[in-house]
């Protein structure tokens, strides 16, 4: 089916599901669009939230990482081949590039430069994944219990 | 002459002419045409319905700007020609039984595995789905988030295990420790990718993992791996014996609490993923025999070795990704000179396997019994084809190396 932004945006409305999308161009995560319930609890209402926070928090993090690593790689292959004399293109017009030897000297400095940041990140990730999942484990036995409890009172 | 079919459109979308395409599409079939844009769409696609294959026409998918992002441009027509191709049904192949001679594809099967997958995933790739689990996919979900390739290699170096210990052969002994040591490390496995989607999100070997894909939620692979977890580890410690079942629960706890966090702080992880690897074979001795001898020890150290080779071999080729993902992996951080590697790391890490089989054959010569006999066969059917392992692995670094990497 043909999503269009329209037909998209009907298809929410009608369904009573989130939605994943493609990765992002930048940060490679899928964004997800979450459903609101008419009969939405306080309960489901904060890991709704927190959900589309961390989202935001991800995005922001990795579409920054990724574009950083981008631009840095280009610019280290640049200044390497600046070093060497050699032009930007070879002689059949492709863009130069380095050998893997060359190469792992950047993806060292990148990843120990940005150790500090990936610490932060790892706790952080780690303290939030376990929050989203407590709070569905709780949504979903709050769900269960609102099954059962009108069952309950009929019955008495 | 081939054909060029043209397709414009604004950006703030209507639907494009479906029927001209369809038509094209059936007609057109063997025309190729030329793309101007990056975006690449198919036109049919084989579908898995009840695990048989049906060919299927899916209208193509439009490249829509997801409606969260800015729109970069505003409405602005841009004019599009598709390219179509024919699609092999044999990319959609179910996922192999692994075998014993199979035991070094298992592991490369998950980079090629990714490959595989995005031939399926492509036109998925553009759309947006609803997170609505069906029943019909769960098996195969379930399978992808407990590795279940990587299980059946674990189970299959327990099996090996329990076969070379001592003993006599016992088979519901011997079932009783395959199904609990597959269940523990399926829970193992999914742990582990519930730990790491955002950074399986940006890995390309990994990208196509079920929680990174919204296939499942968080919740239900949490309590996947619980019903997996506890059902094993109860097996292994009352239908096995006790030492198997701590070393079960040992295993899961090491590499889901130790091993993966730790792949992102420190180029230690490489050793503690060996000696998770190192266990599973161990526990087999174990549950065979009841108890932590010199052999188990050997067989322990013959796989914790042969770890290091295997790991290396896999993770040369991913260092760009485990830079940009912040995984600290030795391969980044010590990148090892053009040629030493190749020339040293392989006489020491086989140094153990060729000690242990001197061992076995220096207590045949002096046992000469059928005990020590059956084990000094069973070693060397292993011996070769793990040398050969290693030979092969340290020389593919080199190869690669010798040849240059294309850089993307």
């Amino acid at each position: 089916m043909a999503q269009s932004d329209w037909g998209l945006r009907q298809q929410w409305v009608k369904s009573c599901h989130d939605w994943i999308g493609p990765p992002d161009k930048h940060s490679n995560l899928r964004p997800v669009h979450f459903h609101v319930p008419e009969d939405e609890s306080a309960a489901e209402q904060k890991l709704r939230e927190l959900r589309q926070e961390t989202q935001e928090w991800n995005q922001q993090f990795w579409a920054n990482q990724n574009v950083t690593f981008r631009k840095e790689k280009e610019e280290f292959i640049h200044s390497r081949l600046k070093a060497k004399g050699l032009g930007l293109r070879t002689e059949s017009g492709q863009k130069a590039t380095l050998n893997a030897e060359e190469m792992a000297d950047f993806y060292k400095e990148f990843l120990s430069k940005n150790f500090q940041k990936h610490m932060h990140y790892n706790r952080d990730w780690y303290k939030r994944n376990f929050a989203i999942t407590f709070f569905m484990g709780r949504v979903a036995l709050e769900r269960v219990w609102n099954k059962l409890r009108p069952k309950q009172k009929t019955s008495s | 002459m081939a054909k060029k079919i043209c397709v414009t459109y604004s950006d703030h979308l209507e639907d494009p002419p479906r029927e001209l395409d369809m038509e094209a599409a059936w007609n057109a079939s063997k025309q190729w045409v030329t793309f101007q844009h990056f975006t690449f769409l198919k036109r049919m696609y084989v579908t898995q319905l009840n695990r048989s294959l049906r060919q299927q026409i899916k209208p193509k998918s439009e490249p829509v700007a997801s409606p969260f992002l800015e729109k970069s441009s505003s409405s602005q027509a841009k004019t599009e020609v598709y390219e179509m191709k024919p699609f092999a049904p044999s990319t959609l192949s179910l996922p192999r039984k692994p075998n014993e001679t199979e035991l070094i594809e298992l592991e490369s099967a998950s980079i090629i595995e990714g490959s595989v997958d995005v031939g399926k995933e492509t036109k998925d790739e553009k759309q947006w789905k609803e997170m609505k689990l069906h029943v019909d996919d769960l098996p195969g979900i379930l399978a992808r988030l407990s590795k279940i390739k990587l299980t059946a290699l674990v189970v299959s170096t327990t099996s090996a295990g329990f076969a070379l210990a001592p003993g006599p052969f016992d088979l519901s002994c011997f079932l009783l420790t395959s199904v609990g040591t597959g269940l523990a490390s399926c829970a193992a496995n999914s742990i582990n990718q519930f730990f790491e989607v955002p950074f399986d999100s940006n890995m390309n070997r990994t990208k196509n993992r079920p929680l990174v894909r919204g296939q499942i939620s968080p919740l239900l692979a949490v309590t996947f791996a619980a019903c997996c977890a506890v059902p094993g580890v109860a097996l292994l410690t009352w239908g096995v014996n006790p030492l198997t079942g701590a070393l079960g629960l040992f295993n899961i706890f090491l590499y889901t609490c130790c091993y993966t966090p730790l792949k992102r702080v420190s180029i230690a992880n490489t050793w503690v993923g060996a000696v998770v690897g190192a266990i599973p074979p161990v526990m087999g001795w174990t549950a065979a025999t009841g108890s932590l001898d010199a052999g188990a020890f050997l067989l322990g150290g013959i796989l914790y070795s042969w770890q290091f080779p295997h790991f290396n071999a896999l993770s040369w080729g991913l260092r760009e990704d485990y830079s940009r993902g912040g995984y600290c992996m030795m391969s980044v951080t010590h990148p090892a000179p053009a040629l030493g590697v190749t020339t040293w790391t392989f006489p020491v890490i086989a140094l153990p396997i060729n000690l242990y089989i001197s061992y076995l054959g220096f207590r045949f010569y002096r046992d000469a019994d059928r005990k020590s006999s059956r084990k000094l066969f069973f070693c060397s059917l292993w011996h070769l084809p793990l040398l050969l392992l290693l030979m092969l692995t340290c020389k593919r670094r080199g190869a690669d190396r010798d040849s240059g990497e294309p850089q993307s």
